[in-house]
């Protein structure tokens, strides 16, 4: 296939391009980038860009597929739909499936499904510990030269620090970035949502800020003293933000990352006993969401990841403490990023694409977040401007569970070129 | 109209007069020899626990009973719940058996609110998990106002295990709604976060919160609480923050003394004051009775005005 994106505002940060020009794709490279390209005579795809940004392909470094074994919440299939129409063409899945990708085999499974019935690019991460059992490490090299990118226990902490600091010291040896779910258990003591003025309110156990900031501590401290390097994923809190500033004012090696519902959500989207504004960790409090942004701003928090958590609707459906973590995030990360951080001024458009493209590519190691010639054409063509609105009962994603339905955001993916292919033309998913 | 009953956070000062004011009227029906009027008559009231109860279970069941409606009590160990069924699924089929009332008490917060918007039944919350026990608030709001003539001004002192209680919650909302200060005090592991911001003082001194009170409130401390470490024992707990006749003097003279029940004597109170002249205990079980009739009459008849 060959594609002539035209007159479009490319921004391209990792090549230092942001200026109107086209590019033209051929059999799945970008072959060529400059200005009114003219290729007479060649049958192509034209798609005309102006007035739209053609950024790299999104690449979102954390979510959960459910696939293995739990197909009735998401396959790879649906996962990967859903992925496409939020303009990502990269994803990155934890490994918290049934089985759990502990072996090579499941990372064999999950890249070869992904080639059969896969939207966008899938890279399995790999458990931190076998069975996720926070006991022995998993097999963590095999995970590597099976195709996981980085390793994590996400969903639970890592509770044994011997082990963490261990599994921080191995992985290094490979290059594989840690991911580290940040969560004392014995401070969260088995709470549902923030712990605040809300949850006495409401009447539901708190979980404090302290659970997840004595364990963003913790790995940061194991990072320093051992010169390894630690991703702390899903930060949510001030403290949290504040430690990882610290941190990497010393020369720590650590990076971060955020999810679109801590810098547009607080606890009181909770208030009418709401499941889906649970998760963990937990919608925290306005001053949370202004720290969020401030280390969005100032480069603290490198990443905006979705952590897309597919549950069936019976999941949600139920007494708020039943009710399982986590919401749905591809189809709407990028519209909650342009709203709420691009369109007040928070991040420019070059900044949330590092953070949703550049940045987690180069943390992962993988060739994405850029439109270089000769590299693979990913892209996500996108109108910053123009408002849409959420409707879940139209998302691709198998389950529903989010808490932006009717929603009023901006900038809904036009087209998303995967691999060279057109997989989102005209906001429709082929 | 509101149709349910799931908190005095969502009533109306005029709501709750409303109740308490029904209420007095039910009382001279518990007085008489024969406890039999129609208002309920041909109506079905279903009472589905999903926790121990026997005080409120039975208060909801005599409440329907004196009033003729049919009544019927499930628990959650005799029931379709040990078998996997969810909570909606459970009370969509109490509801499809023609059920007018259904009165419910769960362990975990917001589960009236979840299933009440599904059924043509109106809810009854009977207390879930730490969020509200509505009219367990209503029978001591109704009386304190029978013996003090009114809320306006009235200083109210709750003191125990304030984390934990629906009761505390509910009674915040109804008494401040109605005009009277509430102070609460306990083991600051045991006072939640926020406190402050529902119109309540938070003391760490079982003398300043009491000093001066009207009414003094206590709340039963579980022993599972010392179990998951939030305070040493039961015996320390009773030497900082239990109340004896000495500590009593610090409320006023004629402070009524008030405990949701069940007691546990010798932590919350001793049972001098328990036993003592200016407890209220047991009218309070009474008012109970009167207090849940008025609230199945006014649902039965439409519900609560918006």
């Amino acid at each position: 296939m060959k594609i002539l994106i035209k007159g479009g505002r490319v921004i391209d940060s990792a090549n230092n391009i942001d200026k109107v020009t086209d590019i033209f794709v051929d059999n799945g490279v970008i072959s060529d980038i400059g200005d009114d390209l003219e290729l007479e005579g060649i049958e192509m795809e034209v798609i005309d860009a102006s007035g739209k940004i053609v950024s790299p392909g999104l690449v979102d470094m954390h979510c959960h597929l459910r696939d293995p074994g739990q197909e009735y919440k998401e396959d790879i299939e649906t996962g990967t739909r859903s992925a496409a129409m939020g303009g990502i063409t990269s994803v990155a899945c934890m490994p918290n499936t049934k089985p759990v990708i502990d072996s090579e085999a499941v990372v064999s499974y999950i890249r070869n499904r992904a080639k059969e019935v896969g939207y966008v690019n899938v890279y399995p991460i790999g458990a931190i510990s076998k069975g996720l059992e926070g006991k022995e490490l998993a097999e963590i090299g095999e995970l590597k030269f099976a195709g996981a990118v980085a390793i994590s226990d996400d969903g639970r902490p890592v509770v044994a620090s011997g082990l963490m600091r261990r599994a921080m010291e191995y992985a290094d040896m490979f290059d594989m970035t840690v991911i580290s779910h940040c969560e004392d258990l014995g401070l969260a003591d088995g709470g549902h949502m923030n712990e605040g003025y809300m949850s006495t309110y409401l009447g539901l156990r708190g979980i404090t800020r302290a659970a997840e900031e004595v364990m963003v501590s913790r790995d940061i401290i194991i990072a320093e003293a051992t010169g390894t390097a630690i991703h702390i994923a899903h930060v949510s809190t001030r403290g949290s933000v504040e430690l990882v500033r610290q941190a990497k004012k010393r020369g720590v090696r650590v990076t971060c990352e955020t999810c679109p519902h801590y810098f547009t959500l607080t606890e009181n989207a909770v208030d009418g006993f709401n499941t889906n504004a649970k998760m963990n960790p937990p919608l925290r409090t306005d001053d949370d969401v202004e720290a969020i942004k401030e280390g969005l701003k100032d480069g603290t928090i490198d990443c905006i990841v979705t952590d897309h958590a597919p549950h069936h609707i019976d999941e949600k459906n139920c007494e708020f403490a039943l009710a399982l973590n986590g919401i749905v995030g591809f189809e709407t990360s990028l519209g909650l990023g342009l709203e709420y951080l691009v369109k007040p001024g928070v991040l420019t458009l070059n900044e949330l694409i590092e953070k949703m493209s550049v940045n987690p590519s180069r943390i992962l190691g993988l060739s994405k977040g850029k439109l270089s010639v000769g590299g693979c054409a990913d892209i996500t063509i996108f109108n910053p401007d123009e408002e849409w609105t959420v409707d879940i009962s139209k998302f691709e994603s198998k389950s529903k569970n989010s808490p932006y339905d009717g929603f009023k955001l901006c900038g809904k993916p036009e087209y998303v070129i995967v691999n060279g292919d057109i997989i989102v033309n005209q906001g429709v998913l082929l | 109209m509101k149709k349910d009953l799931l908190g005095l956070k969502d009533l109306s000062a005029d709501n709750i007069n409303n109740i308490l004011e029904t209420a007095e009227t039910m009382k001279l029906i518990l007085s008489q020899p024969n406890k039999k009027t129609p208002h309920l008559q041909g109506k079905t009231v279903v009472n589905l626990f999903y926790e121990n109860s026997t005080r409120t279970r039975l208060s909801f069941e005599l409440a329907a009973k004196y009033m003729s409606a049919n009544a019927a009590n499930i628990t959650a160990s005799g029931s379709s719940v040990q078998k996997g069924e969810t909570l909606i699924d459970t009370a969509e089929t109490i509801n499809a058996m023609g059920t007018d009332i259904l009165v419910m008490r769960h362990s975990m917060s917001g589960a009236p609110h979840l299933i009440a918007p599904l059924l043509s039944a109106s809810v009854i919350n009977a207390g879930d998990g730490m969020d509200e026990h509505p009219t367990q608030a209503l029978l001591d709001m109704l009386t304190i106002k029978e013996k003090k003539g009114g809320f306006k001004g009235l200083k109210v002192a709750i003191v125990g295990d304030i984390n934990h209680s629906r009761v505390v919650r509910s009674n915040i909302y109804g008494l401040t709604k109605l005009g009277a200060e509430v102070s609460v005090g306990g083991p600051s592991t045991l006072i939640p976060p926020g406190m402050e911001k529902m119109g309540v003082k938070v003391f760490k001194s079982i003398h300043e919160a009491i000093v001066d009170a009207d009414v003094v409130m206590g709340l039963r401390i579980q022993l599972e609480r010392q179990k998951s470490g939030l305070f040493p024992s039961l015996r320390e707990y009773y030497r900082f923050f239990g109340i004896d006749e000495k500590r009593l003097k610090f409320a006023k003279p004629d402070a009524l003394v008030m405990h949701p029940g069940p007691v546990n004597r010798g932590v919350e109170f001793s049972s001098s004051v328990i036993d003592g002249d200016q407890s209220v205990i047991n009218e309070q079980v009474t008012n109970g009775v009167a207090v849940r009739m008025a609230v199945m009459y006014i649902l039965s008849r439409g519900g609560f005005a918006d």
